[in-house]
């Protein structure tokens, strides 16, 4: 009988080696697995390459996985934020790599890794300082940027409700990176509100097939709202 | 200058010229006024990167859902025929070519219709692109608003950006406060003016030669 269902989420976590690359869904507060990144910081791994649409709000959660000095390298669209005030700090010492990516080219890359791609050509960032170094190319008079898929070990992710294969269905704005970074990791962790019993789902509500999905772990709305 | 217009006044004179039908992105910062100031009886369909067509205005206080939020990562509503997707679909939507009109804030424009918003180049200057590179090259128009002068008074339309480009000739339209700008191939065109600023005074302060197409009836 396959099942997903792990009892905690630091058991989830508990094999990431030091080094890993993570992807971490969410886009500002909305979608972003509060308490997979908690059980993060609990793990210690460090060394970490971070995927993520910005670098962190305030001292919890991802900043505080930042400051605690364990991550090497931030991979993500929009850094500055009004309280990103961790990373502002590790990036102007240089103690911390940053790869600033176009959201777009961040949330293709993510996609085409998924889907087995070995690159692509975009006109996002063609002309800009974001496309130094790159390979370009004119195709049928529009210049295009060459962009390679981003891989990763783990992506950690926030969905709605689960069944035990693993299929996932997300709420309103909370899905934005979910669904490809389920698909781009070799080890896809889901916490989830609700686990539904097989079957319960509606197939054709559901946007993340079980097949991306190696993890899933239910977080009680109470255990969230005190995390948050 | 005098009688400049406000930023809402900016944001109707933006609004004014959204078409029935259109799907549109409203960029963070002063762009998002806009929503403020479309047509009642204009179907437009906003779209927001973060995973929504059918965005709505802001809720009533206490009715936030965090689930439901904007670009800006501000508490937003759906409309009837609101469709929810993930970043890639997105994203899609722009540089396919689906999307109808955005509408972006700038450090600068040039008068070949290249775009800086995005950094400053400061050395300690913390970028960060997000979506704007997407929209700049994907959009079908893409709609620039701003102040035309810097606190210092120095002119945002310029003949080159000197900031960091976002994208290279994307630029159709600029609105000012002080006139609304068409950006073609043969030129810089002033197609609105408020107030009562002078075609010379706006040369003066650009340092562009610009052309004047302004209907009569206003």
């Amino acid at each position: 009988m396959i099942s997903k269902l792990v009892e905690s989420a630091a058991q989830a976590l508990a094999d990431i080696p030091d080094g890993a690359t993570i992807l971490i869904g969410g886009f500002g507060a909305a979608g972003q697995p509060v308490e997979l990144i908690d059980a993060l910081l609990a793990q210690g791994a460090k060394d970490l390459v971070i995927v993520n649409n910005n670098a962190g709000n305030g001292t919890t959660g991802l900043a505080a996985l930042l400051g605690a000095g364990r991550v090497r390298k931030i991979i993500c669209s929009f850094p500055r934020q009004a309280d990103s005030q961790i990373f502002d700090g590790l990036y102007r010492a240089g103690k911390l790599e940053l790869e600033l990516v176009p959201q777009g080219t961040l949330a293709e890359r993510i996609r085409a890794a998924g889907a087995g791609i070995g690159g692509f050509y975009t006109p996002t960032a063609y002309g800009t300082p974001l496309a130094d170094g790159k390979e370009t190319r004119e195709l049928n008079g529009k210049h295009y940027v060459f962009e390679l898929p981003l891989h990763a070990d783990y992506a950690l992710i926030k969905a709605d409700r689960a069944d035990r294969w693993g299929n996932l269905t997300y709420r309103k704005t909370a899905r934005n990176f979910g669904p490809i970074m389920a698909s781009a990791a070799k080890i896809a962790v889901a916490q989830v509100r609700e686990i539904a019993e097989l079957g319960e789902l509606d197939p054709e509500a559901i946007v993340t097939p079980g097949i991306f999905v190696k993890r899933v772990v239910r977080v009680s709305a109470a255990a969230a709202k005190e995390q948050q | 200058m005098s009688a400049k217009l406000t930023r809402d006044q900016m944001a109707a004179r933006v609004a004014r010229d959204i078409p029935e039908g259109a799907y549109v992105n409203l960029g963070i910062g002063l762009p998002t006024l806009v929503a403020n100031h479309l047509p009642a009886d204009r179907e437009i369909v906003l779209h927001t990167e973060n995973g929504m067509l059918g965005m709505g205005p802001a809720p009533a206080k206490g009715q936030e859902d965090p689930d439901l939020i904007n670009a800006s990562k501000q508490p937003v509503t759906q409309v009837p025929g609101t469709a929810f997707f993930h970043h890639a679909d997105s994203f899609a939507m722009m540089r396919g070519g689906h999307l109808d009109f955005c509408v972006l804030g700038a450090f600068q424009v040039s008068m070949n219709g290249d775009l800086a918003n995005w950094h400053t180049g400061a050395a300690d200057a913390i970028p960060a692109v997000g979506g704007a590179m997407d929209l700049a090259s994907g959009a079908k128009q893409v709609f620039v608003m701003m102040e035309l002068t810097t606190r210092e008074g120095q002119s945002k339309l310029v003949p080159q950006c000197t900031y960091p480009l976002t994208g290279v000739r994307c630029v159709s339209r600029v609105y000012t406060d002080a006139a609304v700008f068409d950006i073609r191939p043969d030129g810089v065109y002033v197609i609105d003016t408020f107030g009562d600023i002078e075609p010379a005074e706006l040369e003066r302060v650009t340092g562009l030669p610009l052309r004047f197409e302004i209907p009569v009836a206003r």
